[in-house]
């Protein structure tokens, strides 16, 4: 067993934290160790909050000394994507027309994390406004995978997915619109969970497209996930849409593994054609390992998921295209004013302001989104979407009627090369095929590591659906497949990454993360 | 499918408060017609008779009991604001001088 803090999982640490084997202060400083000497390379981070950390992290220890009670995660650190609310911090979503902006309030789950006394590490990259699969569409540049450095982390949430596979946060919390948290875990060999929507609260999160948007947990392993996952699901009145029910019992189901007459469904729709074989071929061994597991395999036919793409791309930047209305120059962000115009009136400061303050994909959006919603091509688009996704829904009904759980591979490709799919904007969403039929059902989704393609030696993912407010399934499930993959590999995925090469190592590497960006 | 223009686009990005270049206008022209070309396969589906689905949910009106709580003060409302004055928003000027 390894010495090395940063490679234990959050489980290991709760638990030695808990026994007072370990402080909260040794184990965020590792960590910070950690990001000083290797985000350099990766640029998980845009913002790091050392003196909040460790803060943090010495009121666990002092509270432990004096014998009080805390919740079992007080002192594992965690990061959080740059799209949700902290107070006192930096939240950019990966923009320039929130550069600097510091929020007044915490988000309900950022909440959630201070009262359970976890140390939160800093805020991760992201494509602006989580508008993206890779992390490129940042305005304050790419975060890398840690598995080869000039391959993407997968997006929105690359910064969540290779903080933790760069070993510089043990968990991390990431938002899923159209597969944000399971496909950056897919391409890094991490585990991701969308929960329900409404199984976590969107109170304090930058809204993308409300109707889609979900946070979630992101760890090393399924238990760690769910983890997190008790600790920031659950009822909120300050969300309209939260769910009035306990969190499902994600950790119990994590620890049981139990999956003996489980009927789990292989989505035809979402395999082979268009699939890496690679991906395939992790895939097909994921769910043979699954049977040996005790579970029955079935195969079910959603036939309407080939119109899922189109409709997630109308109703999103939809959706976005009102939400993003907000950022007009006169409250909060950005003010820039018009060049050569005397005493110019407030829109048009609002629209130079967002020409200069909203990068290409953002705009692109906005304007396709703008066009779907105008009077003549409402109905032909918006609205036959809205149709589309009933029958989405009804698919999946249809399905969990045969099966208990649904499966298919996370990604159809393993990390691509960054700028590889940069001017091909259609490519781009592709990535996002298999996830995107459960942000428009709503339905929980996670993804873990399935192995490596033989072809390039990267991770590929496998992603579990479960039907809404079941999330439990996809712990049982997950823990399940992982139990029989560490036993077959020997070990877990993430010891055969490469070893990152230090840079250095001092507080400077982080200059460029930060600028811009006021304390 | 109607064919969009550059003065659609235009038009759009002004509707949408978004001041493009004219190099944008170029490339955004190009791009947004693959993406509906894309996208108009929706217009393919057997939608008869289904009803359009806006939420995952089915919510309506969710209301909470009317309690007074603790809000932000008018310093942390206005801490982010590009200029303030008087304790208030300071915007530039919403009418025309004429």
């Amino acid at each position: 067993m390894t010495h090395d803090l940063t490679r234990w999982s959050a489980a290991r640490l709760a638990d030695a934290l808990g026994r007072r084997e370990i402080s909260a202060v040794e184990v965020t400083q590792a960590h910070l160790d950690r990001t000083a000497a290797v985000d350099g390379a990766v640029h998980s981070y845009l913002h790091v909050d050392t003196r909040g950390a460790l803060e943090q992290a010495k009121a666990v220890d002092d509270a432990r000394t004096s014998g009080a009670e805390l919740h079992v995660m007080a002192g594992v650190p965690v990061a959080v994507k740059d799209v949700v609310a902290t107070q006192g911090l930096p939240t950019t979503c990966g923009s320039r027309i929130l550069a600097g902006w510091v929020p007044p309030y915490d988000a309900t789950l950022v909440s959630k994390l201070r009262a359970a006394g976890m140390p939160i590490l800093g805020k991760t990259n992201m494509d602006e406004f989580a508008m993206g699969s890779s992390t490129e569409h940042s305005a304050f540049g790419p975060s890398r995978n840690p598995w080869d450095l000039d391959r993407i982390p997968g997006g929105s949430g690359g910064g969540s997915s290779s903080v933790l596979a760069s070993f510089q946060a043990p968990l991390a919390v990431g938002t899923d619109t159209g597969g944000s948290i399971r496909q950056p875990a897919a391409v890094t060999g991490t585990v991701g969970t969308k929960p329900t929507y409404g199984g976590v609260s969107r109170y304090g999160l930058v809204a993308l497209a409300s109707s889609l948007d979900q946070a979630g947990p992101c760890g090393r392993t399924v238990l760690d996930t769910a983890m997190l996952h008790a600790v920031i699901g659950g009822y909120d009145p300050r969300d309209s849409t939260s769910i009035h029910a306990p969190v499902p019992a994600v950790v119990r189901a994590a620890q049981s593994a139990d999956v003996t007459g489980l009927r789990v469904g292989v989505v035809r729709q979402l395999t082979g054609e268009g699939y890496q074989p690679g991906v395939q071929a992790r895939f097909d061994e994921a769910v043979a390992l699954l049977v040996d597991a005790g579970a029955e395999v079935v195969e079910v036919d959603c036939p309407n998921f080939a119109y899922a793409l189109a409709a997630y791309y109308l109703i999103l930047p939809s959706e976005a295209s009102s939400n993003l209305a907000r950022f007009d120059a006169m409250r909060y962000g950005l003010r820039v004013l018009p060049e050569g115009i005397d005493d110019p009136s407030a829109e048009q400061v609002m629209a130079a302001t967002r020409e200069a303050g909203f990068g290409a994909e953002v705009k692109r959006r906005i304007i396709l989104g703008t066009y779907a919603l105008s009077s003549g091509y409402y109905d032909a688009y918006y609205g036959q979407a809205q149709k589309v996704r009933r029958l989405i829904a009804d698919d999946f009904t249809r399905a969990f009627e045969a099966a208990d759980v649904l499966v298919s591979p996370t990604a159809p490709t393993t990390a691509f090369r960054i700028g590889e799919k940069l001017d091909d904007p259609m490519a781009m969403y592709l990535n996002d095929v298999a996830t995107i039929p459960a942000n428009l059902a709503g339905i929980p989704g996670m993804s873990l590591p399935s192995g490596l393609a033989d072809e390039d030696g990267l991770p590929t993912g496998f992603q579990i659906l479960a039907p809404a407010t079941h999330d439990d399934r996809l712990y049982a499930v997950g823990s399940a497949l992982e139990r029989q993959l560490v036993s077959r590999w020997g070990g877990r995925l993430l010891e055969r990454i490469p070893e990152l090469v230090p840079a250095g190592g001092s507080d400077d590497q982080h200059a460029g993360a930060t600028m811009g960006m006021a304390r | 499918m109607p064919s969009l223009s550059r003065d659609d686009v235009a038009h759009l990005a002004m509707l949408a408060r978004i001041e493009l270049t004219d190099a944008e206008l170029d490339r955004m022209l190009g791009e947004l017609s693959v993406i509906l070309d894309a996208v108009a396969v929706v217009q393919q589906a057997p939608t008869e008779g289904i009803e359009p689905m806006s939420h995952p949910l089915p919510l309506v009106n969710v209301t909470r009991p009317d309690e007074v709580r603790p809000g932000l003060t008018a310093a942390q409302a206005l801490s982010g604001a590009p200029e303030a004055d008087q304790q208030r928003f300071s915007v530039p000027r919403i009418l025309t001088d004429d």
